[in-house]
């Protein structure tokens, strides 16, 4: 191996270890410490005594994230959030997904663009331009009672359908890529070759196209849900009270409570969440020769 | 026994070359005219073998194509030789250095790749230019001999386009003038006509052949076609399993194959058990059909292969190793007839024969067939 | 024979446009509203743009964030391609599963996680935070980004340039300097690109990681936010949604000539 190569391999491989692997390891670790008053506010895990190195386990905050109601009840609302939210985004998505694949071959650049445009465009900025529209005194409901068709203002914003909305929205360009490419791949002779044996338009597309667009499919889901379950923004901005998520929970305990060890198991609850949802994306794309192998 | 038929037999379409003797005398000669020698070559990838224990010179100034069937080896050893590949034994001198463990770059070899490599950021004579930068010559000589080796392919008009306005064939030209312009002791070409249209196949062949006599430069081509290896090298060297089953000059190798591998890789060929009456006679198994062969070197009683390509197979009475046979199948193919016959008992044998004006013979006519003895060849069985 | 979009299809494709488009069309209309309300359209006027470059606070922020941006994006971009190249070029090394794993790992686990963990670093190696906290935060996860464009145009590219080039007397350095670089390069200003922009977007990650007097343009507006919808935000978005989108088309532009030429 020459020196280039080398490097090209040592550095990208201390960086990882310094702030990737690192961190996540003193995660870990103060997930198991006692919160204190102090600066940092935690007792240290390991520490050097004159017996030598001592460790002090504190299982306690994960007991409390067990014991405690809020976390399991905010734990299971950001999976029943995020998987609903995931469908919704399946079922906007696949329309534009599939007329982009069907799409003259002279359009389809410029419609991908249109799709990934708006995933360059600031997460924040999309997620405010809701808030001006779902509010009680916003445009949505301005619309809707200048038209006649409500008599009392919609409460939306501050609710779990502002949040579905606001992770549909923000997340519609991960499921649409990889569904529009897995259509695209579709030869239209398997569309054809239904319809010789006397399939119609709509039982075409589910026994057909759809199946064959399984890892499209299956990869565009993954890529809503797993950011969707630790999401913060989204539901700090659009959401209520009324509509706990993990990620949130997390947010709260750290900056709100100061509990940096409570902080820390949430964290580590979500990471094992969220390596499930990697392991599932990893072995879809493997299978459809897509991402980094 | 059926009458003669009317149709009646071409003489055959040409005369056996005889091996051509300039370069048989050249590879006979000491070591002074070799210019790459190979010894005890060895290159594996986990359990397999690509090439076992190879020895091979190559002479200055000669073409050699490296023919096999993919896995063979042709391509592994085409890439020892370049420095792609580092071999697990043995030694590659070239020019008197052992150079079996240099860098690609440190070795006076260069390559036409197979979908040639040109840089899609460089324009032609940038690409031209690309390796006497490497070479840091000076801006002037790096100019005139750019411009020389485009004038060689006959290509200045295009010294400023990219690789992806050029057609195949220019694409090609340009990686010829790109390896050449080094002036390498050894050019390596990677199946080089494998990624044009068969037109156009043909015509580069005679060019290249052209080229390679006109610079005086040692060629060492890769190919799987038999037709491209003959058409074009002075040598040719059949591998299989890793190994050289057979090196000779084109016509030594179709008309003399060393064993069944080299007799069936190099176009068609009727493979007929026999058992050897003695040196020049040997009897059909199964057949009580004696014929006169090509001289060999076994004892009596042995079982032995004979080789025959269709195309020696004369039809009519003209000679020794007369048959009787009767036509089961005849493809109609242009220029050409192929027939499947059957002699004897239940020996059969394919032949090919000009068509000329006239009547081709039809299935269950009979006919009288003529095997040259000097075609029929004997392989180990 | 393909099958041209349906009018029903027709219909569904533009219906999902008009979605992800409308909210961004009624915030840069909004930002040219007289009037404060986000529901009475008072007239056009540029009073909201006005004001917002006054805000010295934002006008600060913006400076943080394109600091930030430039030095992130540039750090991201060496390591993510040396990543890249590691995993694509050299042999099959020990650790290769880590090591793709952990270049992975910041584009995969939820903002908050990255930002907690680097925090706690920063705490433990007992760096003050602030701008060069931020910085390091944004490059490791612009480095994955960077390494998923680069790894992907890598991947597709014929190794025999690379070949060709050692054959032609290029030591491995110079084929990759004078012959893979220049033909990734697209990729690499892509990356480069992303990695700008997601650091240019963040919240969550600048949050935990930066410091007092190092407050970022999302943290400043997410600040003001919190407190309600105000025409001056819409003008600041508009002018961030305008630069990006004419960052990105014309870096596609760019690209698209180059291949043409």
């Amino acid at each position: 191996m020459s020196a280039g190569s080398r490097l090209a391999l040592l550095l990208p491989a201390f960086w990882l270890l310094l702030f990737v692997g690192a961190p996540l390891l003193i995660v870990l670790e103060i997930s198991f410490s006692e919160v204190i008053s102090a600066i940092p506010p935690y007792a240290p895990v390991l520490r050097w005594g004159e017996e030598g190195l001592r460790i002090a386990l504190n299982p306690e905050n994960y007991a409390l994230l067990i014991g405690d109601d809020l976390y399991i009840h905010s734990l299971l609302s950001s999976i029943r959030i995020a998987a609903t939210s995931t469908f919704l985004a399946l079922l906007v998505g696949l329309p534009i997904a599939h007329g982009i694949a069907r799409a003259a071959p002279r359009h389809r650049p410029w419609l991908l663009l249109l799709v990934i445009l708006p995933f360059w465009t600031s997460f924040l900025i999309r997620v405010y331009a809701w808030i001006g529209i779902l509010k009680t005194e916003g445009i949505l409901n301005t619309v809707l009672l200048t038209a006649g068709l409500i008599r009392e203002p919609f409460v939306i914003l501050t609710t779990e359908w502002a949040v579905h909305l606001g992770i549909v929205y923000a997340y519609l360009p991960f499921m649409v890529l990889p569904l529009a490419v897995a259509l695209e791949r579709i030869d239209p002779a398997f569309r054809e070759a239904a319809a010789d044996l006397g399939a119609r338009g709509w039982s075409i597309f589910f026994r057909v196209t759809l199946p064959l667009a399984r890892t499209g499919i299956a990869a565009g889901c993954l890529l809503v849900f797993i950011p969707a379950v630790g999401e913060f923004v989204i539901p700090d901005l659009l959401g209520g009270p009324g509509t706990p998520m993990i990620g949130k929970a997390m947010w709260t305990e750290f900056f709100g409570n100061r509990d940096w060890p409570v902080a820390s198991a949430l964290a580590i609850v979500m990471l094992v969440l969220a390596a499930g949802g990697i392991l599932a994306l990893d072995r879809v794309q493997r299978r459809s020769g897509e991402g980094l192998s | 026994m059926g009458a003669v038929p009317h149709w009646h037999a071409s003489p055959p379409a040409a005369p056996a070359p005889t091996p051509t003797l300039p370069h048989a005398a050249r590879e006979g000669g000491s070591g002074l005219t070799s210019l790459v020698s190979i010894t005890g070559l060895s290159k594996r990838y986990g359990p397999v073998t690509a090439v076992d224990a190879v020895d091979l010179e190559i002479a200055r100034g000669e073409f050699l194509a490296l023919l096999g069937p993919s896995g063979s080896g042709k391509t592994s050893l085409l890439r020892l030789l370049a420095g792609f590949e580092t071999p697990d034994a043995g030694r590659i001198v070239l020019d008197g250095q052992d150079v079996a463990r240099t860098p690609p770059y440190d070795r006076p070899v260069n390559m036409v790749f197979q979908a040639y490599a040109l840089f899609p950021h460089l324009s032609v004579a940038k690409n031209v230019a690309f390796g006497l930068e490497m070479e840091k010559r000076p801006r002037a000589e790096i100019e005139s001999r750019v411009a020389e080796a485009l004038k060689l392919v006959e290509l200045e008009a295009l010294a400023g386009r990219r690789p992806d306005q050029l057609s195949g064939g220019q694409r090609q030209r340009v990686a010829i003038a790109r390896a050449v312009v080094k002036r390498p002791k050894l050019l390596l070409l990677d199946e080089p006509l494998s990624a044009l249209d068969r037109r156009l196949r043909e015509r580069t062949r005679a060019e290249l052949k052209d080229l390679q006599a006109r610079l005086g430069l040692t060629f060492v081509m890769v190919t799987h076609d038999q037709d491209e290896a003959m058409a074009v090298a002075s040598r040719i060297a059949v591998l299989n399993h890793g190994r050289i089953a057979q090196m000779g000059p084109p016509a030594e190798v179709f008309d003399r194959p060393a064993d069944r591998f080299v007799a069936e890789f190099l176009g068609d060929c009727n493979l007929l058990e026999a058992e050897v009456l003695a040196p020049d006679r040997v009897r059909l198994r199964g057949e009580a059909i004696e014929l006169l062969v090509r001289p060999m070197d076994r004892p009596a009683g042995a079982a032995v292969t004979l080789a025959l390509r269709p195309g020696k197979i004369l039809l009519g009475p003209d000679g020794r190793n007369m048959l009787n046979a009767s036509v089961e199948s005849i493809e109609y193919l242009g220029d050409l007839s192929r027939l499947t016959v059957r002699v004897g008992a239940a020996t059969r044998l394919v032949l090919t024969q000009v068509n000329r004006a006239g009547p081709l013979p039809a299935v269950g006519d009979g006919l009288f067939l003529t095997l040259p003895p000097e075609t029929l060849v004997a392989l180990p069985a | 024979m393909r099958k041209a979009n349906s009018p029903l299809g027709l219909t569904g494709m533009t219906l999902g446009f008009v979605f992800l488009y409308l909210p961004i069309v009624l915030l840069v209309i909004g930002s040219f509203n007289a009037g404060k309300a986000v529901n009475v359209w008072s007239g056009w006027s540029l009073h909201w743009y006005a004001q917002a470059f006054r805000n010295e606070q934002l006008v600060a922020a913006l400076w943080v964030s394109l600091q930030v941006g430039v030095a992130a994006a540039s750090i991201a971009t060496l390591i993510g391609t040396a990543g890249a190249f590691a995993l694509t070029r050299l042999p099959k090394f020990h650790g290769r599963g880590a090591f793709r794993l952990g270049l992975l790992t910041p584009l995969v686990i939820p903002e908050v996680i990255l930002g907690l963990s680097l925090l706690l670093l920063f705490v433990r190696l007992d760096l003050d935070r602030g701008i060069g906290t931020v910085i390091l935060a944004h490059a490791t996860f612009g480095a994955a980004y960077v390494a998923v464009v680069v790894h992907s145009r890598l991947s597709t590219f014929d190794r025999a340039l690379e070949e060709a080039a050692m054959d032609l007397g290029a030591t491995p350095m110079r084929a990759f300097f004078k012959v893979t670089l220049p033909i990734v390069l697209p990729a690499v200003l892509a990356g480069w690109l992303l990695a700008f922009t997601l650091s240019l977007d963040d919240l969550v990650i600048a949050s935990f990681t930066s410091g007092p007097g190092a407050t970022t343009l999302p943290q400043r507006l997410y600040g003001q936010v919190r407190l309600g919808v105000s025409p001056e935000i819409n003008a600041v978005s508009t002018l961030l949604i305008l630069g990006v989108t004419i960052l990105v088309i014309g870096a596609s532009l760019v690209s698209k000539q180059r291949n043409a030429s």
